[in-house]
């Protein structure tokens, strides 16, 4: 039996150096012999894995094929982003952790033939451009949620306005993840397809402060659809927290996303590098800066993470990335004090720790060891230990429902407790993942669609 | 899918100081006083943090001292130009208390702009407002006339004394607060000058508010590099303030933080100098 495709990737040395994208794509032949491996499982195990129930053995039975236009309609009817898909999901415990293929060797690569799919077709592959007249409905965040419900209510013929806070479009697909992950270019190509189906996108609108949801409904909006995200970062709480060259990891990377720090000066945001550069955190959003900072010329970048290999919430092929480009990785130690001087950053201070029984998520329970205090010189701190929900809106919606962790409460069709008010996404959940945020905005936006519907 | 945001008056207020007026309809329909903005000059720029002075007619006025590029830049666009970002209103807008009383309110440079909308409000809520306004220079005052016109008693000083007192404002705080009972006290302008006013009024047990100028991105509470430590927390400027209690905020730290770029920031203003950007704004 034929092994699992290997995905190019573009040298080290490149990458060490350069923004360009590291997963490069497969060509046709290897493709259509990936495809091959598929068994057509009766059971569809793999559907059921992924969030937005991709058809994957139909796609695959077209890629095989040469059908590849058709793959990609199969694939665009459940996924309005596959090409950003096809990168960003964590396929290792979706669709591709229950591949049966995967039982006894490895499973089919079922991301990455998503992505050949999504940009192999032709860009108007799957495109009815719809006319638009039914009631007004308003997306609220232009992340994977709000683009895929907007997409989706687009589709069945409602007037549909995305509103977004930044200058940009995309959410974390904009300002958090990577270039070298998610090119910019694949980004805006999926942004102008869901353009391309009438969505009306309208930057530099902070919702609740430049408009309010009742100016919004004097206007005639009929549903509102909150997709706002888990922008908020945390910080540890720790001394020293407010150093020069400490940032939160949505700083640092937004600094060099979306303001293209990395191009000063000929864009006029600046970052800071650092020589020696600690990243506090171990999931996507730590590997992103790690290995940013690593491309923008730190001379030493480490991961520093209080539980084990075993428990970090990254990617595993983002881990494994991250590693052969040399990121060092400080397991079993966390953070107890930044230190510094003259208002920079000069150091952490750490203590090691060891795994004791798993906590209520699952997850073993890191327990400090009693005296391995030590000291790791460093220039700049990256936080990246987690974001909640940004209060902004919410606050300016009287009696919005929000759970202490700071995000809405949605009933199981994403209806808020305000009867014209959906929401879904890391607004809804916290942070979580890209698929389950569009899963989240697809389901929401049927829920619109019906109440319009049932309304009429 | 972005509309830029026309200007739609200009005016020279003093050296590398001017006055913009900017169409941006739904901000305008918002503001409060206290509120700001976050623009970007075009693709590529910046984003920096400006107070809104007054809205009205569906457009903004904006009164910018050129610091470095990005205001440098923005001197240079005329009456007709459309820059590219304007986000707002963004901030807290303070709920003033009812007077009556007299609030002291501290300006320095720039700070005068911010100052403006917050007095007239206050003025409006039945509050006395005694107003020290403070410059380097004469040249450099700017507003005197419209903060004179909502005051009850006015104090200007300047460090060459071309104008009123000769130093800062701080020397003059003593002196308003022999002459009547002040209530609270309201100080903006440079960082320096916020901390040395809140020195002067906690000795005088007088309760103070000052205007932050962290540095931001986004403005929405979603990077955090505009934090600051007050009292025992931490906040972020964009969202939690820009005002807040002035003997509470760790001025040290905040200074810190602002000069967190310096090289970048003389960097890009060169570069801009070198390409021909001439600001016109006066200066130089
Ligand atoms: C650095 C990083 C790397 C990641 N890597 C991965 C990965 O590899 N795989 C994966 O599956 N997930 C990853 N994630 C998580 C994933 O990106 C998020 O779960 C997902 O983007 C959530 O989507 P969303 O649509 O709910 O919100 P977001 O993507 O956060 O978008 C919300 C948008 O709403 C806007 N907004 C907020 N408030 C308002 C308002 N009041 N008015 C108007 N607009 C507003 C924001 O500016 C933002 O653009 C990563 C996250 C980060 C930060
Ligand atoms: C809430 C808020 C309201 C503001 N309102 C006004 C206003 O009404 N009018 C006005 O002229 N300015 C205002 N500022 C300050 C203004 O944002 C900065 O002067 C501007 O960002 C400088 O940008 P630049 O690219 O021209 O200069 P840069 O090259 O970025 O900086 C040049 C110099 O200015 C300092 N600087 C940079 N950013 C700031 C900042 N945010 N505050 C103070 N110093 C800074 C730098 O340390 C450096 O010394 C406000 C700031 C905030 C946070
Ligand atoms: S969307 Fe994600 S989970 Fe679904 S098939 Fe594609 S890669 Fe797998
Ligand atoms: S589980 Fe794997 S082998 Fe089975 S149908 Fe899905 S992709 Fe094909
Ligand atoms: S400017 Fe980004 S959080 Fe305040």
């Amino acid at each position: 039996m034929r092994d699992r495709v290997k995905i190019p990737k573009i040298s080290v040395e490149q990458r060490r150096t350069s923004f360009e994208e590291v997963a490069q794509s497969l060509d046709l032949a290897a493709a259509q012999a990936e495809a091959e491996r598929c068994l057509h499982c009766k059971h569809r195990p793999c559907v059921a894995g992924c969030p937005v129930g991709v058809p994957i053995p139909e796609f695959l039975s077209e890629l095989k094929a040469g059908n590849v236009e058709q793959a990609a309609k199969l694939v665009l009817e459940k996924n309005a982003l596959p090409a950003v898909c096809g990168r960003v999901c964590p396929q290792e415990s979706q669709c591709e952790g229950v591949c049966v293929r995967g039982i006894k060797g490895e499973p089919i690569a079922i991301g990455a033939l998503e992505r050949f799919v999504a940009e192999y077709r032709s860009p108007d592959t799957g495109q009815t451009k719809p006319t638009l007249t039914g009631p007004k409905v308003a997306v609220i965040g232009s992340g994977p949620a709000g683009l895929s419900a907007a997409a989706d209510l687009a589709k069945a013929g409602l007037q549909v306005t995305l509103f977004e806070t930044l200058h940009a479009a995309g959410g974390v697909l904009r300002y958090g993840i990577p270039e070298f992950r998610l090119p910019k270019r694949i980004l805006e190509e999926e942004i102008a397809y869901i353009q391309a189906l009438g969505v009306d996108i309208q930057l530099d609108t902070l919702v609740g402060k430049t408009i309010s949801l009742d100016d919004l409904r004097q206007e005639g909006y009929r549903a509102f659809f909150i997709a706002t995200g888990a922008g908020l970062p945390s910080f540890l709480g720790i001394p020293g927290e407010n150093y020069n060259g400490v940032f939160s990891a949505n700083e640092y990377l937004t600094r060099v996303n979306l303001m293209q720090a990395y191009q000063f000066p000929e864009y006029d945001t600046p970052v800071k590098v650092g020589k020696r550069v600690a990243v506090l955190g171990a999931g996507n959003v730590a590997m992103d800066a790690a290995r940013t900072a690593l491309r923008l010329g730190a001379e030493e970048v480490r991961i520093v993470y209080r539980r084990s290999r075993a428990e970090m919430p990254a990617r595993a092929e983002e881990i494994e990335n991250a590693e052969e480009e040399g990121v060092l990785f400080d397991l079993l130690v966390a953070p107890l004090e930044i230190v510094g001087k003259d208002g920079w950053v000069t150091g952490l201070k750490l203590q090691r720790m060891t795994l004791g029984e798993p906590g209520p998520d699952g997850r073993c329970r890191p327990i400090p060891v009693v005296g391995s205090e030590y000291l790791l010189e460093v220039d700049t701190v990256i936080v990246a230990i987690g974001q909640s929900p940004n209060p902004v809106l919410f606050s300016t919606i009287p009696g919005l429902q929000v759970a202490a962790k700071g995000n809405v409460v949605v009933d199981a069709n994403g209806r808020t407790n305000i009867v014209d008010v959906w929401a879904g996404g890391d607004a809804a959940t916290g942070a979580a993942t890209v698929i389950k945020a569009m899963g989240a905005g697809r389901e929401a936006a049927a829920a619109i669609i019906r109440s319009l519907n049932e309304e009429a | 899918m972005n509309l830029g945001y026309r200007i739609t008056a200009k005016e020279l207020l003093a050296p590398g100081i001017f006055r913009l007026m900017v169409e941006a309809p739904r901000v305008a329909a918002k503001a409060q006083p206290g509120h700001f903005v976050i623009i970007r000059t075009q693709e590529g720029g910046e984003r920096v943090p400006l107070t809104i002075v007054s809205a009205q007619d569906g457009q903004v006025e904006l009164i910018i001292q050129v610091m470095g590029k990005t205001t440098a830049e923005l001197a240079t666009y005329q009456v007709g130009q459309e820059i590219t970002t304007l986000l707002g209103p963004l901030g807290v807008a303070p709920q003033a208390p009812a007077g009556p009383g007299i609030m002291l309110c501290v300006a320095g440079g720039v700070g005068a702009a911010p100052i403006l909308p917050r007095a007239i409000d206050l003025h409006q809520k039945g509050w006395q407002i005694w107003t020290i306004l403070g410059a380097r220079n004469a040249d450099l005052l700017i507003l005197e006339e419209r903060l004179a016109a909502i005051s009850d008693r006015m104090w200007i000083c300047t460090d060459d004394g071309s104008k009123g007192h000769k130093g800062f404002v701080t020397d003059l705080i003593p002196e308003a607060a022999q002459a009547g009972i002040i209530r609270e006290v309201l100080a903006i302008g440079p960082t320096p000058m916020m901390a040395a006013v809140c020195k002067v009024t906690k000795a005088l047990q007088l309760p103070t508010t000052v205007s932050l100028n962290a540095l931001m991105i986004d403005g929405t509470g979603m990077c955090g590099a505009c934090r600051v430590q007050v009292g025992s927390e931490t906040k972020f400027t964009c969202i939690d303030g820009p005002e807040f209690d002035g003997h509470l905020v760790d001025f040290a730290g905040l200074s810190q933080r602002l000069r967190q770029y310096l090289t970048e920031e003389k960097q890009a203003h060169q570069k801009f100098a070198e390409e021909g950007g001439n600001c016109q704004c006066g200066i130089e």
